[in-house]
């Protein structure tokens, strides 16, 4: 059924938000303290014990799925009611410290990169996962359903 | 008229789906045709909705863009916090758990970084700009790790209003250009895998910033940037108004 994916998804969003904000309180600062990273951790747990169960139904993947593609257009909507003015408006001190951290942040992820070695890029990974799947002999894969 | 703005009142929320369909349909097509595919429709739309942030802001003078329209008001909550987190924590779903656990440390890493660094510079930037209270730096070094980190520092040490909204400026302005600039750099820093699309989230921050950047860039990268971007804001507002405002306070004295 397509509402267990929603109920699963909307279940894990409110425990990791009941749990984020018990941990800011925990630690005694006004914010949910990682709340949406400790519902995603949920739902990966959730994924991965109903594929191990093998009761992973295509109805509760559409649930869920709906929601992860319907992410850009809320980003868009999300945008789409900054306070853009106030931050045109904000001066210099906005421009340089805003393009300052991105450009240093930048500079740090091609850094990190380079120092940590080679590894598979996303087309590579697909590539070779197609691959696997068009192989004849039987092939496991770590909890990922095709 | 009256009818139909009635209508769209009516029903804010469909209002607001018919309204970013039709925008990513326009961005869509300026990608395709007028960019040649060159730049991402989500990035064109991300753009287009600023930019009718922008003229929302300056037509109504009101805070929230294009939702303070009466017809509009659906885009606030379609955009907002409440389904924003909810299809955030649905990205999750897409995220192969081994290749999530080959980006833990270097992941950790990313995220300590992200927040001291971005500070640090903040701090400086407020110090050159004639700030020398430990308050105000560290606003304004929080603003430049994300803009909820900004405001939740400076309510938390009392810092001025002012310097609160200045620190979100920043932050908003951070989110915006690593919405817009990172599907040009892609290529530069290496962000074509999942364990860069971790590093990227964590030093990046902004979930906003992060996911827009990597919708734009490649579709499949932004469940790994939002898993450690997430964890970003979490991190900002429990060591901006501690240890780093401490830290500060002790350099400059006051």
């Amino acid at each position: 059924m397509t509402i267990s994916g929603v109920a699963l998804l909307a279940i894990c969003t409110l425990l990791g938000g009941l749990l984020g904000d018990l941990l800011g309180v925990a630690l005694g600062v006004k914010a949910n303290v990682g709340g949406v990273g400790i519902a995603m951790m949920f739902l990966i747990a959730a994924r991965l014990w109903l594929v191990r169960h093998g009761i992973l139904s295509h109805g509760l993947k559409t649930g869920v799925e709906f929601w992860g593609s319907f992410y850009i257009p809320i980003v868009v909507a999300m945008a789409a009611q900054q306070n853009v003015v106030a931050a045109a408006k904000g001066g210099p001190i906005v421009v340089i410290a805003g393009i300052g951290a991105v450009a240093v942040c930048f500079a740090m992820v091609a850094l990190i990169g380079r120092f940590s070695g080679r590894v598979e890029t996303m087309d590579e990974i697909e590539a070779r996962e197609a691959e696997a799947l068009a192989a004849p002999v039987p092939h496991f894969k770590s909890g990922r359903i095709g | 008229m009256i009818m139909m703005s009635h209508i769209l009142a009516a029903n804010a929320l469909i209002t607001a789906f018919a309204v970013v369909g039709i925008l990513m349909w326009i961005s869509g097509a300026i990608s395709k045709y007028l960019t040649f595919g060159r730049i991402h429709a989500s990035a064109i739309a991300i753009m287009l909705g600023l930019a009718l942030a922008f003229w929302g802001g300056i037509s109504t003078g009101g805070e929230k863009g294009v939702a303070d329209l009466p017809a509009l008001a659906g885009i606030g909550l379609m955009g907002g916090a409440m389904l924003r987190d909810f299809a955030i924590v649905a990205t999750a779903f897409e995220v192969d758990v081994v290749h999530a656990r080959k980006a833990g440390a270097i992941g950790a890493v990313a995220l300590g970084l992200g927040t001291v660094v971005p500070f640090i510079l903040g701090v400086f930037v407020a110090a050159a700009f004639g700030y020398t209270d430990a308050i105000s730096m560290t606003t304004i070094g929080a603003g430049a790790v994300t803009y909820i980190v900004g405001p939740v520092t400076g309510a938390a040490i009392g810092a001025s209003s002012p310097v609160i909204a200045l620190s979100i400026a920043t932050g908003v302005f951070k989110a915006v250009i690593v919405m817009i600039g990172t599907p040009f750099v892609a290529k530069m820093i290496g962000l074509n895998n999942p364990r860069s699309a971790m590093v990227f989230g964590g030093l990046m921050g902004t979930v906003s910033g992060v996911s827009g950047g990597l919708a734009a860039t490649d579709r499949r990268l932004v469940p790994y940037g939002a898993l450690t971007a997430t964890f970003h804001t979490g991190l900002g507002c429990l060591v901006a108004p501690s240890i780093l405002y401490f830290a500060v306070r002790a350099i400059t004295g006051g």
